[in-house]
């Protein structure tokens, strides 16, 4: 007999995160793929990945919460939804149990997430519609450069400068970058500036207080990104196990909870 | 798990007596257009209504025309023929979409009035910069088109108080177009006319109070978005005894709502203020939107900004200068954050949701920290989308529905 699970489901608009909890909060089991045009198709998948490694079943789900993009589109799991704004602060106050700002970058938009000691929203902001400081940003500049996203965070840590792109337009800012390519500037140093104008544009869409928790499939693929917010902001920052789940995990925390659970971390390794 | 339940929107039944007059309106003014002696002026939403139908001219709108091509979702198309002429996709989209509407012979009054092919040509044209300067330049656009007079009124702007020297230089501003308009019209301003027009004016707007005022019983017995449609004949009949009928009937029927209970939205939950404009092409998808969440939008500035208090028949012109002057949005954040703390109070309001409309600056609250100050001394918090009133291609649907579900989502959690 396996144990009852509880599942969120967050359905990007670039990746699609399963989380698979047990009664006390603690993750399970876990997956993410891109989104691509079927967005049930891929959630089927991470379902039932993030399910073998929790070692349950379809049968085990006791509940389940989509958030994201796609959040209509599993109705074959659940048509109970959150917002990914609830679910991050959910996810993020579920291992941070205090007041915090939450700065999540994800492929479509940012959020930046205010929270007091009890997890209650102070306040959110997301990104406008625009590109600027989002991960569709950084993936028009690897393709710009032809440089695979994966190498980027490792070229941008050889950097020895800091090339200034000061727009918040994305093709205004791929003209600048082509600019630096003429003018023979290192590829190291661009993508070190691509990171720095990515991580700009975020951090000035609010002001940022207290203790920041960082999240989204951005920094949990860049770690770069997160060492340049510390040096940005001028204090360390508190940097989730896995921060591109901490949507999915908190859906699944909404689940629970929904079922008269409580996610208290007992269960946290 | 919780039953889910599609919300019902609930028709208010005074909607055909409106439709109705609107209708006899829209066919007079194409008459006026047509007939050889009978004279049109165009005017903007607060400019001198009043002055001008006491002169007896039929008075079109062009800021009422824009908002129609808004929610007939006309504007997006037209705008771009404005900008290939010059005006920028960042300037009111009211005027772009107009002017746009005007080079392509195209108009929502064809498609909803049989016969009616466009807005009348103008005699003259009279705007009051009290809303922004882009109507001074949209008229003007329409002056040289026509080869027409444009006059108007250049506001001050930004004051917190109507002080005497602001009256007196609006009204001083209010006589010296008289001349022109008895030249246009044919015939001298009767003062007593004049006097009974804004004793009408006066009416109206009284009654728009006390309709939008219904708001604060709980449940609310409209809307926001119910708003934005029966303001029509505040807007464009603002001095005639239709619009006064029409209101004490709007009037009654909700008055009735309150005495039974009924809500606007069902299961009422949260109560929002709107701040800045609506998103005309996405009125029935933000009405259902906040339907499906049990909130309902029931106050705005824009609504209440047809509320004019200071029209006096004993004082016809400097009463008219007074009323233009104390428009909401021609005032200081001092001002407007003293009269939204006011709102929040009377309406018993739980959130402010500010659109911060592309196009529309002035309308647009949010850019210069009010919603950080009045959150701050109020605690009631706020929540700003990006959109525009008329350019759809401004509007995030998903960004707009995520933005205002974790909104309502905060809210619930404060409860």
């Amino acid at each position: 007999m396996t144990q009852p699970v509880y599942v969120g489901l967050d359905m990007g608009a670039s990746r699609t995160k399963v989380a698979v909890i047990d009664r006390h909060g603690a993750l399970l089991g876990h997956a993410v793929k891109k989104s691509g045009i079927d967005f049930a198709a891929t959630a089927a998948l991470c379902l039932d990945a993030s399910l073998e490694q929790a070692g349950a079943g379809r049968s085990d789900i006791v509940a389940a919460v989509a958030t994201g993009y796609g959040r209509n589109n599993v109705a074959f799991v659940t048509s109970q939804s959150k917002t990914e704004i609830g679910c991050h602060a959910k996810g993020c106050h579920y291992l941070y149990a205090e007041a915090i700002t939450i700065i999540d970058i994800g492929g479509q938009d940012n959020k930046i997430i205010k929270l007091d000691a009890d997890g209650r929203r102070e306040s959110f902001k997301m990104n406008r519609k625009c590109a600027a400081g989002t991960g569709a940003f950084l993936e028009e500049m690897s393709s710009r450069l032809d440089i695979p996203l994966e190498e980027m965070n490792s070229l941008a840590r050889q950097a020895t400068e800091t090339i200034r792109l000061g727009s918040y337009c994305t093709v205004f800012s791929a003209t600048e970058v082509l600019e630096n390519i003429r003018h023979g500037k290192p590829v190291a140093d661009i993508i070190k500036g691509i990171f720095y104008s990515m991580i700009k544009r975020v951090l000035e869409m609010d002001s940022i207080t207290g203790k920041v928790v960082l999240s989204g499939g951005v920094v949990a693929h860049n770690p770069y990104l997160v060492e340049m917010t510390e040096e940005l902001i001028g204090r360390p920052v508190l940097l989730p196990p896995f921060p591109q789940l901490t949507g999915a995990h908190g859906a699944a925390l909404y689940a629970l909870e929904a079922t008269g659970g409580q996610g208290d971390g007992s269960g946290e390794e | 798990m919780a039953e889910e339940k599609q919300p019902q929107r609930k028709k208010i039944q005074a909607t055909g007596q409106m439709m109705k007059i609107m209708s006899d309106y829209f066919y007079d003014l194409n008459d006026a257009g047509q007939s050889a002696t009978r004279k049109v002026a165009w005017c903007t939403s607060v400019g001198p209504a009043e002055l001008l139908r006491a002169m007896g001219f039929a008075v079109h709108f062009p800021e009422n025309h824009a908002a129609m091509l808004g929610a007939t979702r006309m504007a997006t198309e037209l705008i771009p023929e404005a900008n290939a002429i010059g005006y920028s996709p960042d300037i009111c989209s009211y005027l772009t979409a107009d002017i746009g509407a005007h080079l392509k012979g195209t108009s929502p009054l064809a498609k909803a009035y049989p016969g009616i092919e466009a807005p009348p040509r103008p005699d003259v044209l009279v705007y009051n910069t009290n809303q922004c300067r882009d109507v001074q330049d949209w008229f003007t656009w329409y002056a040289r088109e026509f080869g027409v007079p444009c006059i108007g009124i250049t506001s001050p702007k930004n004051f917190t108080d109507v002080t005497e020297i602001l009256v007196d230089d609006v009204t001083r501003q209010i006589e010296a177009l008289i001349p022109t308009l008895e030249e246009v019209a044919g015939e001298n301003l009767d003062m007593q006319r004049l006097r009974e027009t804004v004793a009408l004016s006066r009416e109206c707007t009284e009654l728009w109070r006390q309709v939008l005022e219904t708001a604060a019983a709980t449940p609310a017995p409209l809307t926001f978005f119910d708003g934005t449609i029966h303001m029509g004949p505040a807007v464009v009949l603002r001095g005639t005894r239709q619009a006064v009928d029409y209101y004490r009937r709007l009037l009654a029927e909700l008055e009735q709502r309150i005495a039974e209970k009924v809500a606007a939205v069902d299961g009422e939950k949260h109560r929002i203020y709107w701040e800045g404009m609506p998103v005309w092409g996405r009125l029935r998808q933000h009405s259902e939107l906040f339907s499906e969440l049990q909130t309902s939008v029931l106050v705005s500035t824009y609504c209440s900004s047809w509320i004019f208090p200071d029209f006096d028949a004993n004082d016809p012109l400097r009463s008219m200068a007074k009323a233009y002057l104390a428009l909401f949005i021609v005032r200081s954040d001092a001002y407007k954050e003293a009269y939204i703390k006011r709102m929040l109070e009377k309406f018993n309001i739980d959130g402010i949701i500010y659109h911060d409309a592309k196009t529309c600056p002035c309308n647009s609250n949010s850019r210069y920290g009010m919603p950080q100050r009045l959150e701050q001394e109020t605690g009631i918090p706020s929540l700003v989308i990006s959109g525009d009133l008329n350019d759809l291609r401004c509007v995030s649907d998903e960004q707009t529905r995520t933005n205002v579900e974790a909104f309502i989502e905060q809210l619930e959690e404060r409860r």
